[in-house]
């Protein structure tokens, strides 16, 4: 209960402290508090992933009612991932921000809110309050809102920030629609209200209050069509941020969806097929925009709706899984859900990290731009490959055991199905075999493009690799990839009590848990001999080569003696082919100036990937809007006597309008007595 | 164990049988048999010529490459004899694992600064992405129809007894005989004796290799080959003994080669243009299989 308190206080404590410390002293400082932090959350995390669920519940106040925190396996495990997240992210954000030194008021508030943004995002994971909920899930948006405008001083960060405050807050129109709905039903906002609300409704009543919280979650995990603001935010705000918010806050929306999903009880079978479209559509279109931008922290970002495709599809199954009663289908489809969750929040959070140190080296994100950064960044580009291979679902690491994960749950899937769900099981599969393939199409053209061939502009002189300090957050998060991707039972034991949560009794035994995930042993083995026959094969290589003649030449150019790194392959004509085929999906904004003359003067060639779904879903509606609401501007003349009359003509409304609703509404009793 | 053996063995002769035939049906006698192999074990004793921009993804990606492909052959079974890495959901591994060699035979070829390998590495992760879904969707009709999820499970049950099952086995062979050909960069989809470099797609990835590195990445090309005809080889022999099945698999290899021989002397390139077009039609067409087997099945009341 004490350890509750410090951990509240604390951030206050902090807002104190920070800005009143030397500017070296404020990140660190801020870090040390997030430390303390994590530490106590980890134990109780601990603690309620390994099955023993605690539940205290604090008195609050009138307002409130008490408030329940409950960790059960579900926050346990995602408050682990948030801290372990926080924890290298604060870590490398220590060094990422030393170029910031000079703005000192700027970092206090940063460290202050960094504070914060961690104890609101670890207390949504437990707190069963719905009022209290609504609370710190504003401080969440509001944190998040300080660290992205970080650089506030660039407009198109202040811009992405307010674009993510207003969506932020759609997301809690629809959280306060459900959570309100409930209360006024049941007067109380403990979460268990609304499993015995939605109970004791029809069920398409309940559907529609779990589909409220799934659009209110939604918007903060990414699911196209709520995704417009993650590809804004997360490149305006500093890499540690960046990594962290596609680490962590996105994934607090898939908490979010799983929380509802064990506290509304609905139909799960229509659920998991409408998670499941939403999803896949996803899953599909993130990674088709992804390949298209120039900008890395825009592509990564788009990667990231990706993943939650593929975290979605897991639940998805997961969920009609549950509705038909094939448990083995539920289990693999959470199970997969939950360690992409994890996976995704590991290698999306080490390419954001990188994408930081190949800013500070170069000062730029634009792909075209650069080049040859292997040479120069080493370290940096093995650790960006080793993510890229990860993020592409591809073995002998972390991505494809969740992926293989979610495969066997789809062939298992089609043993027992009917001839609607088999349709529905062979696209997911042919889905998700398109995204795999889309993503290696992606991380190749960025990897390929940013650190291979030579440099495609001018890199600054300083260019170098990062401090080694700053790298050992990144090798940490590298260790686990490889260590979840060679070592997947373990990890998958751990995730037995959160799955068994949704998937029932299955995994009570250690019998049964063994026969589900015993498919795994063999890809543990597979992933092993794949390194150990990697390593075998180099040192033949090495010893075959060991008096062998090596020669260094320029690259072999067809016969062309003068190439330059101007006529490299960009990222652009890497995909151009792509751009082609899938052009109905994509818009993208071109400009061309036409070569003319003998002696042609110097063109240019620009183009500007844009979002369809952003086109007609946001923009032509708020174009609608403003040229409708643009027809009463002659209200707004700017004098002072008139905006009084408007404010008395309010007033006279209402207090006439009682008045004459009530006249009218007795002479209409007038007129049926006659 | 035994599909090691005899992917190996056939391996060693695939190559040679196809250039072979294609130098008969242009009128000329052509090399020996095994003059790919001898070429290779040439290139193995040579020393390499690494370009000046490359980087260390350069040297160690032809060995990534190679480990792939011996990867995906270990899990491919043999009649009843599974592979030495047989599993629930193998198939799955053996796609994701070739993935891995093509990432790096792909980051390999753009790591030397060359437009042509970049074009080439470009048309390579274009068109191995749109092969993808229609071997999933095949593995998992054959899945469904066997009621298994490994490669050897799911051979072993399939006996071909009505007429649909003739349909759907023929179909199989075409998808997989085209993944096949988009995987190791043949006819219809490269033609790996264009002269121009503007018009390749594997061989212009590999021009800056040399030596030892050269000598994996053709090995592995040999192995591709056979590793898919193997694949088809299963779909017929199912549970015939030995004595029968492994003559059959040699036969078939050969038919194969021969056939590859063929089309490669009669056929032109498609266009460029042409081939994503004509690898979706490879999706329809494994779709085609899914419903056949939903037919078989009787899932349509």
């Amino acid at each position: 209960m004490s350890f509750i308190w410090a951990f509240i206080l604390l951030p206050f404590v902090g807002m104190l402290l920070i800005p009143f410390v030397k500017v070296n002293w404020k990140g660190i400082l801020s870090f040390v508090f997030v430390l303390i932090n994590i530490l106590i959350s980890s134990y109780f995390a601990w603690q309620g992933l390994s099955g023993d669920e605690l539940s205290f519940i604090l008195p609050g106040s009138f307002v409130t009612g008490p408030i329940p925190i409950r960790i059960d396996a579900l926050s346990g495990w995602f408050m682990l991932i948030i801290n372990l997240v926080f924890l290298t992210g604060g870590f490398y954000g220590l060094f990422y921000m030393k170029a910031y030194r000079n703005q000192s008021q700027n970092l206090s508030l940063h460290g202050i809110v960094f504070v914060f943004q961690h104890a609101a995002i670890l207390a949504i994971c437990v707190i069963q309050n719905s009022f209290v909920f609504l609370i710190v899930w504003e401080i969440l948006a509001l944190t998040s809102f300080l660290l992205i405008i970080f650089e506030h001083e660039h407009i198109s960060t202040i811009k992405a920030g307010i674009n993510y405050l207003i969506q932020a807050h759609f997301s809690i129109i629809f959280l306060m629609i459900g959570f309100i709905w409930v209360a006024s039903k049941t007067g109380s906002y403990d979460f268990q209200a609304i499993s015995s609300f939605s109970s004791s409704v029809p069920e398409p009543v309940s559907l529609l209050l779990f589909l409220s919280f799934f659009i209110a979650f939604g918007i903060k995990a990414g699911f196209v069509p709520f995704h417009t603001w993650l590809p804004y935010a997360h490149p305006a705000a500093p890499s540690h941020i960046s990594g962290m918010m596609s680490g962590v806050i996105i994934k607090i929306g898939i908490f979010g969806i799983l929380r509802m999903l064990l506290v509304v009880k609905t139909d799960l079978t229509m659920v998991g097929y409408i998670i499941l479209v939403i999803s896949l559509i996803s899953g599909l279109y993130g990674v088709m925009l992804a390949i298209v931008q120039h900008n890395l922290k825009k592509l990564l970002a788009y990667h990231s709706i990706e993943n939650i495709g593929i975290i979605g599809i897991g639940i998805g199954i997961g969920c009609i899984g549950i509705g038909s009663g094939n448990q083995i289908l539920s289990t693999f489809g959470f199970a997969g859900a939950l360690l992409h969750t994890l996976n995704h929040s590991l290698f999306k959070s080490l390419l954001f990290y990188t994408a930081g140190n190949i800013y500070q080296a170069t000062h730029t994100l634009e792909i075209e731009k650069l080049g040859g950064l292997i040479k120069k960044m080493p370290q940096t580009a093995i650790l960006f490959l080793l993510a890229a291979i990860a993020i592409c679902g591809i073995p002998p690491f972390n991505g494809f055991i969740s992926e293989f994960i979610i495969f066997t749950g789809l062939y298992n899937w089609l043993s027992d199905a009917t001839l609607f769900s088999l349709l529905a099981a062979v696209s997911t599969t042919a889905g998700l075999a398109l995204i795999g393939g889309l993503a290696m199409l992606c991380f190749t053209k960025a990897f390929g493009v940013v650190f291979l061939g030579s440099p495609r502009s001018d890199l600054p002189s300083s260019c170098k690799e990062v401090p080694f300090l700053q790298l050992i957050p990144l090798y940490i998060i590298a260790g686990m990839i490889i260590l979840i991707g060679l070592f997947p039972l373990v990890f998958i034991g751990v995730l037995s009590k959160p799955v068994g949560l949704f998937a029932g009794s299955i995994l009570q035994t250690n019998q049964t848990q063994i026969e589900v995930f015993g498919v795994l042993q063999p890809i543990s083995f597979a992933a092993w001999l794949t390194v150990l026959l990697i390593i075998g094969l180099f040192l033949l290589r090495k010893y075959a080569l060991k008096h062998r003649p090596s020669i260094s030449g320029p690259t072999w150019g067809c016969g062309f003696v003068a190439p330059n790194a101007k006529q490299q392959y960009t990222a652009s004509s890497f995909v151009r082919t792509y751009t082609k085929l899938f052009a109905p999906f994509l818009v993208i904004g071109k400009h061309e100036d036409e070569i003319k003359g003998i002696f042609p003067q110097k063109v240019k060639y620009h183009t500007a990937p844009y979002d369809k779904v952003e086109k007609w879903l946001i923009d032509s509606p708020l174009k609608l809007n403003k040229s409708f609401m643009g027809r009463f501007v002659f209200l707004n003349n700017g004098k002072l006597q008139i905006y009084i009359l408007y404010g008395v003509l309010f007033i006279l409304a209402v207090i006439s309008i009682p008045v004459i609703y009530q006249s009218l509404n007795s002479f209409i009793s007038f007129l049926k007595l006659l | 164990m035994l599909s090691v053996l005899l992917i190996t063995t056939a391996a060693f002769f695939f190559t040679g049988i196809i250039v072979r035939v294609k130098s008969m049906a242009s009128g000329r006698k052509g090399p020996g048999i095994l003059q790919p192999v001898y070429d290779v074990v040439r290139l193995f004793r040579k020393g390499v010529v690494y370009s000046e921009t490359t980087s260390f993804i350069f040297q160690i990606a032809p060995t990534i490459y190679f480990a792939s492909v011996i990867m995906a052959m270990l899990v491919v079974p043999f009649g009843q004899s599974s592979g030495v890495l047989g599993f629930n959901g193998d198939f799955i591994f053996f796609a994701y694992i070739l993935a891995l060699g093509k990432f790096f035979s792909i980051i390999a070829a753009m790591d030397t600064g060359s437009s042509f390998e970049g074009m080439g590495a470009s048309r390579e992760a274009l068109y191995s992405m749109f092969a993808e879904p229609a071997f999933f969707i095949l593995m998992g009709s054959l899945a469904l129809l066997s009621g298994h999820t490994s490669f050897q499970e799911i051979f072993a049950a399939l006996h071909i007894g009505s007429q649909i099952s003739y349909a759907l086995a023929a179909l199989a062979t075409f998808v997989i005989l085209m993944i096949a050909m988009i995987e190791s960069s043949r006819m219809p989809i490269d033609d790996p004796k264009t002269h121009l470099e503007l018009t390749m797609i594997h061989e212009v990835m590999i021009l800056d290799n040399s030596g030892f590195d050269l000598g994996l990445i053709l090995s592995a090309g040999f192995l591709k080959f056979t590793i898919y005809g193997a694949l088809i080889v299963n779909l017929f022999i199912g549970v015939i003994p030995y004595q029968y099945a492994i003559p059959a698999f040699f036969a078939i290899q050969f038919l194969l080669a021969i056939t590859i021989g063929l089309i490669e002397s009669f056929m032109a390139r498609f266009r460029m243009s042409h081939n994503p077009q004509f690898i979706v039609v490879l999706t329809s067409v494994s779709l085609l299989i899914f419903f056949g087997v939903l037919l078989i099945l009787q899932k349509f009341m």
